[in-house]
This record gives structure tokens, sequence and C-alpha cells, in this order.
């Protein structure tokens, strides 16, 4: 150990490497290469990960939507074709007899699904949007981010029928004026003046809403339109451990059963699942991470090979050299080991020089890619475990690689080093 | 100092074997200035190779300074040759991206010695062949003559008990050849103990003692009257 701390040996060392000083470099560049792709890969693919992540950060992942079709078979005397429409009386059962739900928020809404959007008027202006009713529940499957002094709808606004809204950032755009406070302002939509009690933010990921999406209590909705009982889907979060895909076939099942529909039949409900969705995604990121390990390693490897390559030839060139201080007094150990340091300095060299590289060129991808939102994109950076296990993987592979050199140098004896050409 | 019996070498050349050294005795005592004459093929650098540890004999025995030279390791060997004997080559064998100073010292860190010491000792080596002034050239840099007296000062850094030089003056014409030796034999009346390979007449008359070998054997084994080099420089 002692030797490796040893000023003398690294003179001994630079000495030898600085030799031939292009050879060297193109060695390094090498391994620089090998280290570079590594990390600027696994960095963009780590970057890739988490702009996924993102994207998904506002919605539970574990989230699927069902809502009615029409049966596509007859059962129990009724004929093909009759449509389903899911009932608010759905929820207990679905909850009660499916342990995995989490939440469930039923949802009803115009302006989605081929209805019209609501004409909404604010003083002399107006628009037409779309209107939900919805639960408080809703917030848990599908985060909802309201600026300061709002709320979203809550239990009271529920149980009182209240005429209060949760207005998008393009609704305050469009009915209000600039620097104007849109909270506790008053708004008609349809023939009914509801007043605002809150403005949610648009979130860049998956959002089932639109900037201008207006939300209203279930309650008032179904008391202004008359709906009675009906809702037009169920957003279902499961727990986090539960596979949603189950939890979509179960919910099927138990909706045909309670709306007496054929158990085979498939079309009566639709549904769409963002958990296997996000699963898909998040796996094709994963698949990045490991193409960009595999390719990094195998770069480096080469790189590495490149070394002992070199170093093979320059233990050829120095035979002589090597003789000498073998006739010296050096002793086989000293001369391997000091071809081994030579691998293992110029492969760390090399390995550190392609680490800041790669992270200069993260830094550089990250900074140009702040802004763009819909990129999915985030903070590509590599864990410092793997910085870590890639240095020591390149010290191993330089010391494995050194050997062979070594083992050569050690070999020539120093008679036939010496011996005139 | 060095003591040879019955030494016997041989080289495989495929399913040949080449008698080289057939039988050889020889002494040297410490302070002696031996030349060891021979044509080419006559065993004159197997003997030196042997008794510099670069080789190996296969038969008789060989004791440097009272201890048994055989079967030894190659670290062995390593630490003997530098503790012992020291080498001057034809053709110098100057590390040649190392200056003057760094090759004198070489011998030096393998023995250890600290940094400091070393390159003291380099320079005080240098300036005894009067290269003091040179110290931080590179061999390119120095001429045939100089580079020899570089490799002297290098062979006698480590202070060894023997001096072994190989045909010293084989590449240098014979005004530096003279220079070199005259080195030589100033070292020598210190009292170190030097051995030459050489095939020159004249080269061999300026040590005191000259041992013939032809073919693999000693058919001369005689003391001279040194030739001083000093007359000629």
């Amino acid at each position: 150990m002692k030797f490796i701390f040893d000023r003398n040996t690294w003179q001994e060392i630079f000495g030898s490497i600085g030799k031939n000083k292009t050879r060297t470099v193109i060695t390094v560049i090498g391994v620089l290469w090998g280290i570079f792709i590594y990390i600027a890969l696994s960095g963009a693919a780590k970057g890739m990960d988490n702009g996924f992540e993102k994207v998904f950060e506002s919605v539970s992942m574990n989230s699927m939507f069902v809502w009615g079709q029409s049966t596509s078979m007859p059962y129990e005397g009724f004929k093909t074709g009759r449509p389903m429409q899911l009932k608010l009386g759905d929820v207990d059962k679905l909850q009660n007899r499916i342990p995995e739900i989490n939440n469930i928020a039923p949802r009803i809404t115009l302006g989605n699904f081929g209805t019209d959007p609501v004409f909404t008027v604010r003083g002399q202006k107006s628009g037409s949007y779309p209107v939900n009713g919805d639960y408080p529940v809703y917030t848990k499957i599908a985060t909802k981010e309201i600026f300061d002094g709002g709320r979203f709808i809550n239990d009271e606004d529920i149980k009182k029928t209240r005429k209060v809204c949760v207005i998008g950032e393009r609704n305050v755009q469009e009915l209000f004026d600039k620097d104007e406070d849109p909270i506790g302002q008053f708004i008609r939509i349809g023939d009914v003046y509801f007043q605002v009690v809150g403005v949610h933010k648009l979130s860049y990921g998956v959002s089932f809403d639109s900037d201008a999406a207006i939300f209203i209590p279930f309650t008032t909705f179904r008391k202004l339109y008359n709906t009675g009982d009906k809702v037009d889907y169920f957003c279902i979060a499961a727990y986090d451990d539960v596979d949603v895909v189950q939890v979509e076939k179960d919910v099927k099942t138990l909706l045909r059963n309670i709306h007496r529909v054929n158990p085979e039949d498939e079309r009566a409900f639709g549904s769409f699942n963002l958990g296997q969705m996000f699963s898909r995604i998040s796996g094709f990121a994963k698949g990045m991470t490991f193409l960009s390990l595999i390719v990094g390693i195998a770069t480096i490897l080469a790189g590495v090979i490149g070394i002992g390559n070199i170093l093979l030839i320059s233990v050829k060139e120095r035979t002589k050299e090597l003789g000498v201080r073998r006739a010296l007094g050096a002793t086989p150990r000293e001369v391997r080991s000091q071809i081994i340091l030579e691998s293992v300095f110029l492969t760390m060299v090399a390995g550190i020089m392609g680490i800041i590289l790669g992270a200069g060129v993260l830094a550089l991808i990250n900074s140009l890619s702040k802004d763009l939102e819909d990129f999915p994109y985030t903070n590509p950076t590599v864990p410092i475990p793997y910085v870590l296990g890639a240095l020591f993987i390149m010290v191993v592979l330089g010391t494995l690689i050194g050997l062979i050199p070594a083992q050569r140098a050690v070999s020539i004896k120093p008679i036939d080093a010496l011996r005139e050409e | 100092m060095i003591e040879i019996k019955d030494l016997h070498k041989s080289y495989k050349m495929g399913s040949n074997s080449l008698h080289v050294l057939k039988g050889i005795n020889f002494k040297v005592e410490a302070g002696e200035l031996v030349a060891i004459m021979g044509s080419s093929g006559s065993g004159k650098s197997t003997l030196l190779n042997i008794l510099g540890m670069l080789d190996e004999l296969d038969e008789g025995t060989y004791t440097l300074d009272g201890v048994p030279i055989k079967n030894l390791s190659e670290t062995k060997a390593a630490q003997y040759r530098n503790k012992f004997l020291g080498f001057i080559f034809q053709s110098f064998n100057l590390i040649n991206y190392k200056s003057a100073a760094e090759n004198v010292a070489l011998p030096l860190y393998y023995q250890k010695v600290p940094r400091k010491e070393r390159q003291e000792k380099a320079l005080q080596y240098l300036d005894k062949v009067g290269l003091k002034p040179w110290a931080s050239h590179h061999p390119s840099e120095l001429s045939g003559g100089q580079k020899q007296r570089v490799a002297i000062a290098r062979a006698m850094a480590a202070e060894p008990k023997v001096l072994l030089a190989d045909e010293p003056t084989g590449a240098l014409d014979s005004k530096t050849s003279y220079e070199v030796m005259d080195l030589i034999q100033k070292i020598n009346d210190e009292g170190n103990t030097i051995l030459v390979v050489t095939h020159e007449e004249d080269i061999a008359h300026m040590c005191k003692r000259i041992v013939h070998l032809k073919d693999g054997v000693i058919v001369e084994d005689k003391k001279v009257e040194q030739v001083r080099a000093d007359q000629y420089v």
C-alpha cells in the first residue's frame, strides 16, 4: 500500500506515460468516451424516467375509469343493445364488495363525451365551458392544485347543494378583468348564478380536465339538470400495492351483476386503466436505463481493452528499458506494479474526466429542457453509487487488463531485454 | 571477491544443445581490474551474464563476496544485482526520457534510498565522472562518451562490490575509448573490483590481468603491466 502513495512511484509512472504524450492522450480518450457515454446515457434515461414520473404525479397511478356503454348480448329477457347507465348507488356496492378500492369518485359532466358545453356569463364577458358535477373525493384521485385563497368543493357544499363553483385559469382569463380576484364573485352557468370559491391550476402532466373546466357540487348538478341517480363515469383509485388490472376486472364483473348484464358481455361497460398505461411507460423508461447501462459498460470495456492494448505495445517498446531496470535491481514485483499502476492511473484519469464531461452535458441538457413543459424530461441525474460503481469497475478492469502487459513485462528476462538486436 | 568453480553452461537451440562454457575455474580478488578477452562465440558475454546474475549456470558453483549464487528467484536476483553489481553496457542503455541525474539515481531508487539523498548522490557521482553541468540533460543531448560516463556513474551510484563492463568502449571511437578507460582505471585505483569484457587488445592491456577465453574454456590467464590510458587522452 505504501508503494501506491510513494511520490517516487508516481514520478516513475508520470515519466513513462509522459514519454509518448500523443498516444497517452488517444488512449485516455478511448476510456473517457466510454464513461462519458455511460454517464450521458444513463443520466438521460433517468431524466426521462423522472419526466414520466412528473407527468403522472397529478394523478393516482393506480387508478382506472369505468363508464356505461350498451350491451352486446341478450340476458334474462333483455335484448341486445340496452344502454347501460351507472347509478350513484353503485358506489357503495363497489366499495363494499371490492376491498382493494381506495376511493371512488362518481362524476357527471356536460361538455365532454359529445354533450354541449354550458354557456357561462359574467358581466359583459361570456364563454362556453364543460361543467362537472363532483364530490370532494375526486381530488384524492386527481390532484387539483387550487390557487391561494380558494378551495375545492367540500362536503358542506354537497350536503347543502350549494351553488358554488371551482373554475380554471382560462375561465378566469376569459371572464374576469386582469388583476381582478375571482374568489367570491358570481358567474352565471347556464341559467343559475354560482359563487366562485376556487381557481384550479392546470397541471402539466396527465390530467382529466382542461384549464377551462368548471367544477360544481355533484348534488347541485343533479338538482339543476335533473339527472337523478345518473353517473357518467367512475374514477376509481385502488390501493398502492394492488394490481389494478384485477380491480378493473372485478369492477366490471360486479357492475354486470348489478345491472343484470350477461357475465360474458365485455362491451356493456367500458374502462380505461391508467395503472397499466403507467407501468408500460415506466417499464419503457426502465428498459432505457438498463440499455444505457449495458451500452455504457460495453463502451467502458472497449476503452479499457484499448488501454491494455496500448500498454502491451508500450511494454514491447520498452523491453530494453525494463531490462535495464531489472539489471539495476528492479524486482519483478516492482516492474509489475508499475505497469498495473500505469493502467489503473490512465483508466482513472480518463474515467474522472469522462464523468465530469458527462455531468457537464447532462447539466446542459437540463438547462435546455427546463422550459419545455410538455417534454417529459426532468432533472437528468446519475446516482452517486452508479458513478462510484463505474469508477470501481474501471479500477478493477484497469488492474485486470494491466495484468496482461505487466505479466509480459515480467516474463521478459533481463538478459533477453538487453541483448543487442 | 568472485569465485567460480567448474562452470558449465549450454543453450538449447531446438533439438541441438550448444555447449558454451565448458568448465571455467576463475577467481577474482578485491581491487582487481580484469579484462575478459575472446573472439565472438568464445563465451565471454555468457560468462559475464552469469557473473551478473542475468543468466543462470547449469553446473558448478559461483560465490560472490562469500554468498553462494545459485537457484535465485527473480526477486532475490534483482536484490543481489542491486546490492552487489554495477553494469556498464556497450550501448549505454540509459533511459532516454530521464535526465542524466535521474538515470544515475535509478539504482538508488530501487534501493529505496530517500529522494533527497538520491539526488545528492547522483550529483556527486556525476561530478566524479565530470558531468555535473550536464545533470539535467537528457541522453539524446549527450555525446557517446558522455553517455558512457553517465552509465558508469549510474553503475557506481549503488556502490556495488563489482563493476561489470560489457564492451564499454565497443561503440566509441578510440579517443573517447581511452577517456572511458581512464575513468575506469581511476575507479579501480580507488579499490573497486572491475571486470571488463572486450575484444580489443589495447583496451585489454589497460587492465591489470587478462583472461583469454576460447571455445568456452580459459586458455590463458595472465597478469599484465597496466598501460595507463591518461597518456593518450
